[in-house]
């Protein structure tokens, strides 16, 4: 079990005013996502707990690519991984975010 | 005096060795290896019927009894290394040299008996390939072959699975070689005769039907909304724009996606009759919806698929039958269809280097070819014109004059970033080379070459090669669709967003597609029951893909 920790300076604010969210599932091969609305509008912080060791420099690209497309303002994500590949990872955050946003973005 | 029948009379002294076991053509099947050391001969080049799916299982387990001392260093030319009798006869020394085409199962000891000198290996083939060389330099003396039914003249019905049959026969009987079928009955009257007697010189009776493998049915309950998103890219950014509607699908998840999308995604970007109309294919039980929705006009196929007999039957419109009403497979005419009359071969790979080229050869494994490379190469001998192939001709070369312009077939290869046990499909270096230097080949065995590939599409977007102009462009279209894995990371940003631009690479927001849309609802069939269901009740899956 690996535990990584990303912090990020967003360009805006989540929509919406939920104030967290759950998607995907702790399985092989996927990920649970848990979206809480607790930071500052300009702050997000991806805190990841995984199977799968040694994925640093990857989780770091994902996590950095879905920041700037995002733009997850004040969300706090954690995540349960049970070695998912990234395109999963990528999908699970914006689906997320998505979730958390309460409509289509 | 020359002597021109040399080849008549070893058939004949053959044919006389053998009939000892055989009343007519019928021979025992307790007597089957001794038919074999009577008609074979050391050295001589064997065909063991082993096709993509159907397998020539009892006449498999008779040669491998043979004594190696009577029968061996034999030559084997067939195209499938799919049972284990198939390597046995390498370790026990009756075979020596192998030509072949495809081993998925066995690809893991076929290459240990590479690596180990057991195994002689002339090439690995594509199915035509192969095909073409029994009729020039690789003629089988015999021919160990299998069907469904013969009647007392030796006449063969070889049913749904008719597959490789007949281009080996036609190669062995007519260059004095010897013909021995394993059929699963004898009866009075065939449904329809598939293979004339006269061809055929024994027939043994099998206790059980020939092993069928079934290699083309996917449960769509395991497609990825990874590869649904695939799916979307690829009707979207290249069935729609190019308008193909004759074509060829891979076996792979992505390409079942892509079936599935056919009459709900599809259907609503308005592209019914547009495009997937005519096709190169297996019997793939994911494309029912589509059939069952009016999408398909017709379909050619290589062989058959476990369970689909029935359904085929009742869709006489597309499927090609025979008077019997069950359909009739060729895989030498359904290769030359995907070569030749299909503007679109679109498939799944293991790795891609950074020049495009492509192979399913790991450190380990030597699976082979099979059908891909010639589905999945541009025909230079093609000369009728078609809108999509007029098109990507134009995109790889605008300014030649039109008249004078080579078309092109879009080769397609998709998938995901990273593969299972987190892989990555995109390499610096493909296996392949590694395995060509071990074995010391001369060539290294390459799926599709780079210069045919014309698409690469991953869930990060398309590459359109055909308007790369240069080595360099090229790589950074492949880097610009390979994700996060090492060769995608290596990019060089400004170019891929140049490429961008140009639209030589195609994200899903430059097609209006979200990725987040990309779900399984947009499957026509979730699951195999669905598909039953979609058929009416006639697609009868295999029990391993049964879970209700």
């Amino acid at each position: 079990m690996e535990q990584l920790n990303y912090r990020h300076v967003a360009a805006k604010r989540a929509n919406g005013s939920k104030a967290q969210a759950l998607v995907g599932v702790v399985a092989s091969g996927n990920l649970e996502v848990l979206v809480e609305r607790t930071l500052p509008d300009g702050e997000c912080e991806v805190d990841i707990r995984t199977a799968d060791e040694g994925f640093g420099k990857l989780w770091q690209a994902v996590v950095a690519d879905f920041v700037e497309r995002r733009s997850p303002g004040g969300l706090k994500l954690s995540i349960n991984d049970g070695g998912a590949r990234p395109d999963m990872i990528a999908l699970r955050l914006a689906q997320a975010v998505r979730a958390v946003e309460g409509e289509r973005s | 005096m020359t002597v021109w029948d040399n080849a008549q009379r070893a058939r004949d002294s053959r044919l006389q060795a053998g009939a000892r076991y055989a009343q007519g053509k019928r021979v025992a099947r307790q007597d089957a290896t001794a038919l074999l050391e009577a008609v074979i001969q050391p050295g001589d080049r064997v065909c063991l019927e082993g096709d993509n799916q159907k397998q020539a299982d009892l006449l498999a387990v008779a040669l491998a009894a043979v004594d190696s001392g009577k029968i061996h260093d034999l030559h084997m030319v067939q195209s499938g290394v799919v049972l284990p009798e198939h390597l046995d006869v390498f370790e026990k020394g009756i075979a020596k040299r192998l030509d072949y085409a495809y081993s998925g199962p066995q690809s893991q000891r076929i290459a240990r008996l590479l690596f180990g000198g057991q195994i002689e290996l002339g090439a690995v083939h594509t199915y035509l390939e192969l095909f073409a060389r029994y009729y020039v330099d690789l003629t089988p003396q015999v021919a160990l072959i299998a069907a469904v039914s013969a009647d007392r003249e030796g006449n063969l019905y070889t049913g749904p699975n008719t597959e490789d049959t007949p281009a080996i026969v036609e190669a062995t009987a007519f260059k004095n070689g010897i013909v021995v079928a394993q059929v699963n009955a004898i009866v009075d009257k065939l449904p329809r005769v598939d293979i004339p007697g006269d061809w055929v010189n024994f027939v043994i009776e099998s206790d059980k039907p020939f092993y069928v493998e079934p290699l083309f049915t996917r449960d769509p309950a395991a497609i990825t909304q990874t590869q649904i998103l695939t799916a979307m890219l690829a009707i979207k950014g290249i069935y729609a724009p190019y308008g193909v509607q004759r074509l060829n699908h891979g076996i792979g998840f992505n390409t079942a996606a892509i079936e599935l999308l056919l009459p709900t995604y599809a259907e609503r970007l308005g592209l019914k009759g547009q495009i997937a109309t005519h096709w190169a294919l297996n019997p793939h039980p994911t494309l029912i919806p589509a059939i069952e929705s009016g999408w398909v006009k017709q379909i050619h196929s290589f062989g058959s698929e476990v369970g689909m007999d029935d359904y085929i039957r009742a869709r006489p419109d597309i499927y090609f039958t025979g008077p019997d009403g069950s359909l009739r497979s060729n895989r030498a005419f359904s290769q030359v269809a995907g070569l030749y009359a299909c503007d679109m071969f679109i498939g799944a790979t293991l790795q891609i280097d950074l020049q495009g080229n492509s192979s399913t050869v790991t450190a380990d494994r030597v699976t082979g070819f099979g059908g891909a490379p010639n589905m999945g190469s541009d025909a230079r001998g093609r000369r009728h014109p078609s809108k999509p192939w007029l098109q990507a001709g134009k995109e790889a070369d605008p300014d030649s004059p039109a008249p004078l312009r080579r078309g092109r077939k879009l080769v397609v290869q998709i998938g995901e970033t990273f593969g299972g046990k987190n892989a990555p499909l995109f390499v610096e270096n493909l296996d392949a080379l590694k395995l060509a230097g071990k074995l010391d080949l001369d060539l290294a065995p390459v799926m599709v070459y780079g210069d045919d590939v014309t698409h690469i599409v991953t869930e990060e977007g398309i590459a359109n090669l055909l308007l790369c102009r240069d080595k360099d462009e090229r790589e950074h279209a492949i880097r610009g669709v390979a994700g996060y894995t090492d060769v995608g990371r290596g990019r060089d940003t400004k170019l891929v967003q140049r490429l961008r631009e140009r639209g030589a690479i195609q994200r899903p927001e430059d097609l209006g597609i979200d990725p987040l849309d990309a779900d399984r609802d947009l499957l026509a069939a979730r699951s195999i029951k669905d598909l039953v269901r979609w058929s009416g009740g006639l697609y009868s899956p295999p029990s391993k893909f049964r879970n209700w």
